[in-house]
């Protein structure tokens, strides 16, 4: 009876299958919860971080190159993906977005570059014969400070020396665990943070500075890219997560409908194959007679 | 009468990775870019730009050390707050960690050319100065 060991194989391989989809659901879920808190001390340290520029700007000149808004000719497209797989429509969101936006820029009359991090995403636009000008893959799971910085630093530094003249986020954003949404999110040149501090310029305590006020600015501000990189990057994290976690307790129910179906195949099978060995032995009495 | 407490300094250190360090000082002892600077309780409002280097603190008339990697410094009142890319605890430091680190930015100086010495240079000091705040620390 072959057909019934085989069902019966199958069962037992789509339970292990469920038993490894739970396990990544509660992996996932566990990830997310980490990523989530870091999320939450990175706002704080923003916070302070555009309380003490906004305190700066009401003193000195706002004037600095990343601040600038040059003549559009080159934009450069920084979309972020995971390393991995098994988190639904996560990367192949991003990567449906990405044709369009540069489709859009370049009707603009704009030259576009495009830069990515994520393994899953590099392999796929490359597959699919795009030329990334850079790439960074790896940081699933370990997105730290340090890794947004070498990422903000790249990216300041081409648009500084005018590799192009204006910076977009592409990624994933984190709206809630079961809702993530591709977002387009301009990072350079910087948005003039300082129009509402410039106003509001007025005595409060007065500070001594050391280098001057406006060194320190100039020190500080770029800080602004590498919080933005690095908040997108945990957003885009915390979003692969949360998708890991969906498509998983999907795929664990789905595990359980098909074992189901599966079971009652057998039962009905091995059903079937009592009644015919009660047929054969029906037969044969009634042949002896 | 004499139930004057110290004074002090409340000290928050703040990170990207979040607030490593709030608590109540009696003096700190910072690099700024353009030198050591001494804060006491009382010091006029001021804000500093930080080097990669070692904070020192006074609590409870004991010295204590931070690794502060760059940032910022403001002092105003009672108040003083650091925003850094980085600060570890003495105490937690992991020299072993701090010493591979520092071998492998040698190593990549070594190689030369196409590499940011900047950066490198700048990795270097970070895993020095870890090593030393953590040295610091030891022979208590």
């Amino acid at each position: 009876m072959p057909a019934l060991k085989e069902i019966r194989k199958r069962i037992g391989s789509v339970k292990s299958t469920r038993q490894i989809t739970k396990a990544m659901k509660m992996i996932a879920a566990v990830k997310f919860r980490k990523i989530q808190n870091k999320m939450l001390a990175l706002r704080y340290y923003a916070e302070r971080m555009n309380s003490v520029l906004l305190d700066l700007v009401k003193n000195v000149d706002a004037v600095h190159p990343l601040l600038e808004v040059r003549p559009r000719k080159k934009v450069e497209i920084v979309a972020l993906t995971g390393d991995r797989g098994l988190c639904g429509a996560f990367t192949s969101n991003v990567m449906k977005a990405l044709p369009r936006l540069i489709k859009e820029k370049r009707g603009e009359g704009l030259e576009v570059s495009v830069s990515m991090t994520g393994k899953r995403g590099v392999d796929l636009f490359i597959r699919r014969g795009g030329h990334l000008r850079r790439s960074w893959v790896g940081l699933s799971g370990r997105v730290t400070y340090t890794n947004a910085q070498a990422i903000a630093m790249d990216i300041g530094e081409n648009y500084l020396n005018e590799t192009f003249d204006e910076v977009i986020l592409l990624y994933n954003e984190f709206r809630s665990a079961i809702a993530q949404k591709v977002v387009a999110v301009p990072l350079l040149p910087l948005a003039p943070i300082v129009s509402e501090g410039a106003e509001a310029r007025q005595e409060g305590a007065e500070f001594l500075y050391e280098p001057s006020q406006q060194e320190i600015f100039n020190r500080l501000l770029p800080k602004n890219i590498e919080i933005q990189v690095f908040s997108s990057l945990l957003e885009s994290q915390a979003s692969e997560e949360a998708a890991r976690m969906t498509a998983m307790e999907n795929a664990t129910k789905a595990a359980g409908d098909m074992i189901d179906h599966l079971t009652l195949q057998y039962n009905k099978a091995r059903q079937a194959s009592i009644t015919a060995e009660l047929m054969d032995i029906v037969g044969g009495v009634e042949a002896i007679r | 009468m004499g139930t004057q407490t110290e004074s002090t300094i409340k000290l928050e250190i703040i990170t990207p990775h979040g607030v490593v360090f709030n608590k109540g000082v009696s003096e700190i002892i910072a690099v700024g870019v353009e030198g050591e600077v001494g804060l006491l309780p009382g010091h006029a409002s001021f804000i500093t730009a930080l080097q990669i280097g070692i904070l020192a603190y006074r609590s409870d008339k004991e010295t204590r050390y931070i690794f502060v990697n760059s940032g910022y410094l403001e002092i105003s009142g009672d108040r003083a707050i650091i925003l850094a890319d980085s600060a570890e605890q003495a105490e937690d430091i992991d020299v072993e960690r701090a010493g591979e680190s520092r071998r492998r930015a040698e190593e990549m100086l070594k190689q030369g050319e196409k590499i940011d010495f900047a950066r490198a240079d700048a990795s270097i000091k970070r895993a020095t100065m870890r090593i030393q705040a953590a040295e610091k620390m030891a022979p208590r």
